[in-house]
């Protein structure tokens, strides 16, 4: 740690802020989601294209040279912090993020200024629970063609590019027409899974050493994950305590009573210190400072306050929380899968164990 | 108006007049007050030069350089963070000439007579009686939890003067002489077997109506500057990673790899998380109020402290074993400072059970976070509009 973090958010990522929360407010109303859930086109179209064509964000972190932004992970933190307070089915984490990092770690030029537009969506084959530094499975390379089924591929059935790490140990690009998407039936509605299934897919081109691009990858997603998650626990705050003001049972509002307002007050603290902990990993993430660390401490903190605020989040809209029309199971469902996300807070706690010197007995 | 250059070359001359090495401590610290040097952002005549509270560490930094003497403030801390801010506000010119330097050199030091043995969570019940005769009030009334008592030279005291208002409205604040024949100080022994507080029994005790704080009756307003401020201070430190209790936990765990076992590894880590993002939660507070923007977050520190070293040091004493059956040393002391981590496991344990009780119990401050922070009902009051001696008790 040569230098403190910098844990607050500048003007211009207020900005940004506020710009995404106008343009998913025209577009993420709650009955609409809940709709596109269970149509065959679980993803936002219309969003994404508003935040992409309207706003370029999906090349925030790709240089300007090749059509992206040149912005740091500190303003896509701030997207994604917009984008989990709505449980936003567009692909900006895995496209924006994941597949970013790992063409930007191939120095595939060319691809990064076709996702810059967001016309072309990425998605790294790494199945959506592989934390940081895990082994994952591989595509069979033969004779220049890929061939094997890769599972739990998050935003899949919306990518045009598909990433896939093969046996040789190569990170090779294809379309995703040559080869055949299912989704898998998620318990996430907003972030759907799928397998790939690659049979014989020719016109793979191979980018480069796979380890490194996926380790920085699934760094960079971990990091940033816990900005979305911490938008996805302060709109579970936010949301249930607006809730508990107006909700009277008693003659009184069910806010008014202490054993609510203290269940409220700890989960407020604990969304206090995942924003402090967020905050500090896209820090780091932009300067390169303590990353790892930085990294393992948001992801060992987000996952069980995201699940936890919108586990009260449910409980404590009482009936209404468990009904399908009420968004609540949407963030539940986020949270959750976000719990499992680029390693669970378990694998990034094992990982702290190494690298602040703590270790198993 | 004063900018960083400024005040750096000001230390600098400042330093060259007065050298640390060949000044006597005491002198070298009245003159550093009566130089403004003593707290930047206080007015100038006061030890301060009316310049932004950050540029402290300006002049504090020259002054480390040069090994210059300080005015240990950890001894003196109940006089710096509640009294000063509290005189300041609401002391006459007078007594802000009379109390501020001999405050902050050390010379005097102050104690706290706020808590009352029926007075504790609900502060503003308190019973200790002020009865004016003429231009003296006097005070017979017992106190509680009084840390310093038995060193201070003035105590910072809130008393009732009306018990036929409703409470908050009935009481005014006053600074109290320690020496005067009516206090008498008792140690208070805690469970750690050392007495750090003090019970303070005040009888007839005589305060001249010139040591009165704010206006008769006021004083539950005046105490709100006293008691921010205690938060205020508690913001604005900065902790370095494993700072605080996790860094012995985590030195023995590294030290002595014959006491790991896999249950404690799962619960050191999850603590060692906890400690970390606290710690940033803190650094982010502190970041805020250097840019003007105090966050909310404050309100929320304490508790989240009290928390982390209850179970860190009980963690502690578990990982121990056999050595965890021991206890350093139960003999009854009056300390001068309190070192939270300064002693062994047991005592850290013992200890960290007064932080979820000291300085506002978890309890009330989850109340003031979801009422203040979160804008939930508040609690239904039935104290309100009635008269203090009316009160259930």
């Amino acid at each position: 740690m040569s230098t403190q973090p910098d844990l607050l958010y500048t003007e211009e990522e207020e900005a940004l802020r506020a710009a995404v929360r106008d343009l998913l407010a025209d577009h993420c109303d709650a009955a609409g989601l809940i709709a596109r859930t269970e149509s065959d086109a679980p993803h936002d179209v219309a969003a994404w294209k508003a935040l992409t064509e309207g706003m370029g964000l999906a090349g925030l972190l790709i240089p300007e040279e090749l059509d992206g932004q040149g912005a740091t992970h500190r303003e896509a933190a701030v997207v994604l912090e917009e984008l989990g307070r709505w449980a936003a089915p567009v692909p900006f984490l895995t496209s924006a993020v994941v597949a970013t990092e790992a063409l930007l770690e191939c120095g595939a030029d060319d691809l990064l200024s076709q996702l810059a537009t967001g016309t072309v969506v990425g998605a790294l084959c790494v199945s959506l629970h592989t934390a940081p530094g895990a082994s994952f499975p591989t595509a069979r390379v033969e004779d220049g063609v890929l061939r094997g089924e890769l599972t739990g591929i998050a935003d899949a059935a919306f990518a045009d590019l598909l990433l896939v790490p093969g046996d040789d140990g190569g990170l090779y690009a294809l379309s995703a027409g040559s080869a055949t998407i299912v989704p898998q039936t998620s318990l996430d509605l907003t972030r759907p899974v799928a397998r790939v299934v690659l049979d014989g897919a020719a016109g793979a081109r191979r980018l480069g050493d796979a380890a490194p691009a996926v380790h920085r990858a699934l760094r960079a997603g971990a990091g940033l994950l816990a900005s979305e998650q911490l938008g996805l626990a302060d709109w579970a705050l936010t949301e249930t305590v607006r809730y508990l003001k107006e909700r009277k049972q008693f003659n009184r509002p069910v806010g008014g009573f202490q054993a609510l307002k203290h269940r409220l007050a700890e989960l407020w603290l604990e969304v206090v210190g995942l924003r402090a902990a967020a905050r500090n990993a896209a820090d780091a993430l932009t300067t390169g400072d303590d990353t790892d660390v930085a990294v393992a401490v948001a992801q060992a903190c987000a996952g069980p306050v995201a699940v936890r605020a919108a586990e009260e989040a449910l409980q404590l809209h009482g009936g209404i929380g468990m009904t399908w029309e009420h968004p609540a199971h949407l963030h539940l469902k986020r949270a959750k899968a976000d719990s499992i996300a680029y390693g669970t807070a378990g694998a990034h706690r094992e990982a702290l164990a190494e690298l602040v010197d703590l270790r198993a007995p | 108006m004063t900018d960083a250059e400024e005040l750096r070359s000001r230390t600098r001359e400042f330093l060259a007049a007065h050298p640390p090495a060949t000044t006597d401590r005491l002198d070298f610290l009245r003159a550093r007050f009566d130089a403004g040097l003593a707290w930047v952002h206080f007015p100038e005549g006061l030890g301060g030069l009316g310049a932004s509270r950050t540029l402290q560490a300006v002049v504090d930094a020259e002054l480390q350089a040069a090994g210059a003497p300080d005015n240990d403030p950890r001894r003196i801390g109940i006089g710096l963070g509640m009294a000063a801010p509290t005189v300041l506000r609401y002391g006459t010119e007078e007594q802000k000439r009379r109390y501020l330097r001999p405050l902050w050199t050390g010379e005097e030091v102050w104690c706290q007579l706020f808590s009352e043995p029926g007075a504790g969570s609900d502060l503003a019940a308190l019973g200790t009686r002020a009865v004016r005769e003429g231009d003296t009030w006097v005070v017979n009334g017992q106190k509680v939890w009084t840390s310093s008592a038995h060193v201070a030279r003035w105590a910072i005291l809130i008393a009732r003067t009306d018990p036929d208002v409703p409470k908050h409205r009935g009481i005014t604040y006053f600074i109290c002489d320690m020496t005067d024949p009516g206090v008498e100080v008792r140690p208070l022994r805690q469970i750690t077997g050392e007495a750090e507080f003090n019970e303070v029994f005040l009888t007839d005790v005589r305060i001249p109506d010139d040591r009165r704080l704010g206006e008769i009756g006021d004083g539950w307003r005046v105490a709100q500057t006293t008691l921010m401020n205690e938060r205020v201070s508690i913001g604005g430190m900065r902790i370095p990673r494993e700072g605080g209790m996790i860094g012995p936990i985590s030195a023995t765990w590294r030290e002595r790899p014959e006491l790991r076992t896999h249950d404690a590894h799962q619960r050191l880590l999850k603590l060692w998380v906890e400690a970390e993002v606290v710690r940033l939660t803190g650094e982010r507070l502190r970041q805020q109020l250097a840019v003007g923007q105090p966050g909310p977050e404050g309100s929320g520190m304490k508790l989240a402290f009290a928390r982390l070293n209850q179970e860190i040091s009980g963690l502690e004493v578990e990982l121990l074993g056999e050595e965890g059956l021991l206890y350093d040393d139960w003999t009854m002391r009056r300390p001068e400072l309190v070192d939270f981590t300064g002693r062994e496991a047991g005592y850290r344990y013992l200890r960290s059970k007064g932080n979820s009780i000291e300085g506002g119990t978890s309890e009330v401050l989850l109340n003031i976070v979801a009422e203040r922070v979160l804008g939930l009902p508040a609690e239904p009051r039935t104290d309100k509009d009635v008269a203090w001696k009316d009160l259930a008790r």
